[in-house]
Parts: structure tokens; C-alpha cells; sequence
């Protein structure tokens, strides 16, 4: 967990149901420079494969998942372009 | 079918002259479906279902190895059956990965098939989801020779059986008969002439050892026919559903953000899956309804379990807006237009209202 990279913005997508952990994620990796990160928090159980399958789809890299200080799934997205 | 339903409803194995009638009655659908499947009579069992005939060869192998150890592999996108027997008996069931295109790691498979303690290794025939095509033969191969010393394969044929011929090197198989339009309630299991097989399950003093109760004489019957009429047509009815997937295929891809997940070409020829970036699967599930086209999704929200499709997972695929379609052996190209006509406001529809 050591060697995740920093966080630059946080969605929190807690008691969201899929897709819209993926759609807040396209709506707002706008808001971050290239080559910074953005943390997904969601709960639903299809963003742990959605999150990475959205970033093959669309150019971006998955770079990785902890956890919220509550315990909830974090999915962490590098923005390439 | 109607003769069948009058002369059949005897119990096969009782002596007085209907259950005699029923036994030859049973003893035609086994020579029937071995003649077109082209195995032994000897061979081929009738269960209660596929998945039934999917527990018992399965478990049957597994059984007749129980001396070597109790663990089962497969590949991580086989139907659930395979899972839930592997988690009713003791013993690890070891998953091997796929590719993106979900065909399983045909090295990483025989070389875990060929670990100590391994009892039987289960790889589908294709897959039910996406439809590509599971390399069985080579796996077959390779799990007699020295990585594996003799491991015996379990194939699950459900999803192919009627539409492609099977393939070889299996120790059991499973079929289900409403797979290929035959009565639901109807599976048959092969069990390859000299393979380790022992009842996983409690005994039966039946004329086939290998299942158990009264089989249902006029649904076997009317199962055999149904196979042996696909089957009659079948290179036909692929030709033409493969192109006509090739079609659809080509068009969804052309629709921005769409995931098409499966083996282009070395697929089953009926079946197509995709995924819809930033849609709802049961919107599309319901807005093609509306629009007269019955279609299935593997996502989370449209499950029993409310989990995404395993298949789509193991192959690293979208889960959410997911479609499954199935052609018909009746559809055609207007069929095809018309669903691509409606298709792209459906995929519109459903990701404005899915909204954000």
C-alpha cells in the first residue's frame, strides 16, 4: 500500500450503484492535471472491475486500490490524457 | 412426441409390458442422441438436467480419483455449476486465469491440472456468456502427457451441444437439452467407455447406474429428436449465425464506448456480448423488451446474486450495461436491421438515464 501513488482528488461514490461510480469518474478526471490521481470511493461491487476496464476503454491507467479510512474500496486512476 | 407421451409413462425398469415398452422407448432416445453426437449408447446417460448431468460427471471423476486427492481445476469462467459442486465436496478448486478475449491459459491450466493432488480438471467446451471457444483438444492432449500423467477432463458441453460438433479427449461431458430447443428438465451426461466414474451421489437400483429416479421416458425421447433435427441442419444454421453476429458485431462497435467482449471469430455462432460504457445493463435489458427484442445481461444489477458476471470479470471486461444476445435458428438479416435500427437510441436512452 506503501507505494500508491498521492491522491489529487477524491470522488465519493459510497451507496452509489453501477455505473455511476464510472460516470462521476468521466465527468471529473477533467479536474485534475495529466499524470495526477484520482481516487474512486465506491462500494458497489462492479466498480472493482469497472474502474480498470473503464480506464483500458478510454486511455487512462488504473494504477491501483486500497481502502478509505472507513474501510471502503478506493480505486486510484492516473489521468494520461 | 404424442406416441411417446401414451406409451411411454411406464417406469423403464419395472417387467409388465408398458414399463417394457417405455425401457425400448428410453433405449431409442440413448441410441438416438449417441448416433448424432457420435459416442456409444453405453455411454450416454439421461439426468434430471444439465446441471444435474454437470454435478454427477463432475463429481463422478472426481470420485473415481478420490485415492489421488480431492482438488478440482478449471477454468475461472465456467458456468456457476462447476463452482457450486466444487464447493459442496472438501478439497480446493483451483481457477486458471483467461485472456481478454476469455479463453483460458491453456500452459497455467495443464501445469495446475498436473499439480500433486489433483483429482479432475473441468474445462467448458465454449462459453456461455461471450461464446469463445475453450481449446479442449489441446488441453486433452496435453493432460496425458507427462506435466499431467492422466488427469481426466470434465467438459461442460452445455453451451455447444446441437450447435458445433464436440470435441474430443473429454472423460465425461455435459449437455441440457432446452439448449438446443429440446424439453427443459432434460440433461445428458457422457461418460467416455473406461473412465473412472463412481456415483458421487447416493446409489439408485436403476438400469443406468449413473443417475437416479424414474426417467422421464417422453422428454428424453422428445430431446433425441430435437438434437438429431439441429444437428441435421447444424453447419447450415451456424454458417448463417455466424455471419449474422459478424453483422451485429461490426455495427455495436461502431456505437462510441462500447466494450465487445469475446473471440471475434473462434466463438459459438449465436451469441454476442457487449458492454455499454456509462449505462444501466437492466435499462437496456428493458428498453430492447419494449422494442420487441428478449435479450440477457451479465450485470450486477440484473443478477439473482447481484454480483457481476463472473465471466466478465475474470476476462477484465466491463460489467455494467451489459447485453447477451442469442439468435434464434429462425432469425435473419430484417431481424438483424431491425435490432440495429433501435439499438443506438436504446444505448442513448439508457446513459441519459442513468444520468450521473
Amino acid at each position: 500500500m506503501s507505494d500508491l501513488p498521492h491522491v489529487d482528488l477524491e470522488l465519493d461514490c459510497r451507496g452509489r450503484p453501477c455505473p455511476l461510480p464510472v460516470i462521476a469518474l468521466s465527468r471529473r478526471i477533467g479536474e485534475v492535471e495529466v499524470r495526477q490521481v484520482v481516487a474512486v470511493v465506491a462500494d458497489d461491487v462492479a466498480a472493482r472491475y469497472d474502474v480498470p476496464a473503464w480506464c483500458r476503454m478510454r486511455g487512462q491507467e488504473s494504477v491501483g486500490q486500497d481502502a478509505a479510512d472507513d474501510g471502503v474500496p478506493r480505486y486510484l486512476v492516473r489521468r494520461l490524457s | 412426441m404424442t406416441a411417446a407421451l401414451d406409451q411411454g409413462y411406464a417406469d423403464p425398469r419395472r417387467l409388465h409390458p408398458p414399463a417394457r415398452t417405455a425401457r425400448l422407448l428410453l433405449d431409442n432416445a440413448r441410441q438416438a442422441v449417441a448416433e448424432t453426437l457420435g459416442v456409444r449408447p453405453d455411454e450416454v446417460t439421461f439426468t434430471a438436467t444439465g446441471t444435474d448431468a454437470v454435478h454427477r460427471g463432475l463429481l463422478g471423476l472426481r470420485r473415481g480419483r478420490e485415492r489421488v486427492g480431492p482438488v478440482i481445476v478449471s477454468s475461472a469462467v465456467e458456468h456457476s455449476a462447476i463452482a457450486h459442486a466444487a464447493a459442496w465436496v472438501p478439497g480446493e478448486h483451483v481457477e486458471v486465469g483467461v485472456d481478454a478475449w476469455g479463453r483460458v491459459d491453456q500452459d497455467a491450466f495443464v501445469l495446475a491440472a498436473g499439480a500433486p493432488g489433483v483429482a479432475v480438471a473441468a474445462l467448458q467446451s465454449a462459453n456461455h456468456e461471450v461464446g469463445t471457444v475453450q481449446p479442449v483438444e489441446a488441453v486433452a492432449a496435453a493432460l496425458w502427457g507427462p506435466e499431467a500423467g492422466g488427469v481426466p477432463l470434465f467438459v461442460d458441453a452445455r453451451a455447444s451441444m446441437g450447435r458445433a460438433p464436440l470435441p474430443r479427449g473429454w472423460d465425461a461431458l455435459a449437455g441440457s437439452a432446452h439448449q438446443w430447443g429440446g424439453p427443459a428438465g432434460v440433461g445428458v451426461l457422457l461418460v467416455r467407455k473406461g473412465a473412472r466414474w463412481r456415483n458421487p451421489f447416493p446409489g439408485d437400483d436403476r438400469i443406468d447406474e449413473r443417475t437416479s429416479g424414474f426417467e422421464n421416458v417422453p422428454a428424453a425421447l422428445a430431446a433425441a429428436a430435437a438434437l438429431q433435427a439441429v444437428v441435421a441442419e447444424q453447419q447450415e444454421v451456424a454458417e448463417r449465425q455466424h455471419a449474422l453476429i459478424a453483422t451485429i458485431r461490426a455495427a455495436v462497435a461502431r456505437i462510441a464506448d462500447i466494450d465487445v467482449v469475446g473471440d471475434p471469430v473462434d466463438r459459438l455462432p449465436h451469441l454476442l456480448t457487449f458492454s455499454c460504457l456509462y449505462a444501466d445493463g437492466e435499462a437496456l435489458v428493458d428498453g430492447l423488451a419494449r422494442r420487441g427484442f428478449d435479450v440477457a445481461s451479465g450485470s450486477a444489477c440484473t443478477a439473482s446474486s447481484l454480483q457481476p458476471s463472473r465471466v466478465l470479470a475474470a476476462m477484465g471486461a466491463l460489467t455494467h450495461g451489459n447485453v447477451r444476445l442469442s439468435l434464434g435458428r429462425e432469425s435473419d438479416t430484417a431481424e438483424v436491421d431491425a435490432l440495429l435500427s433501435v439499438l443506438p437510441d436504446v444505448v442513448a436512452s439508457a446513459r441519459a438515464g442513468a444520468g450521473g
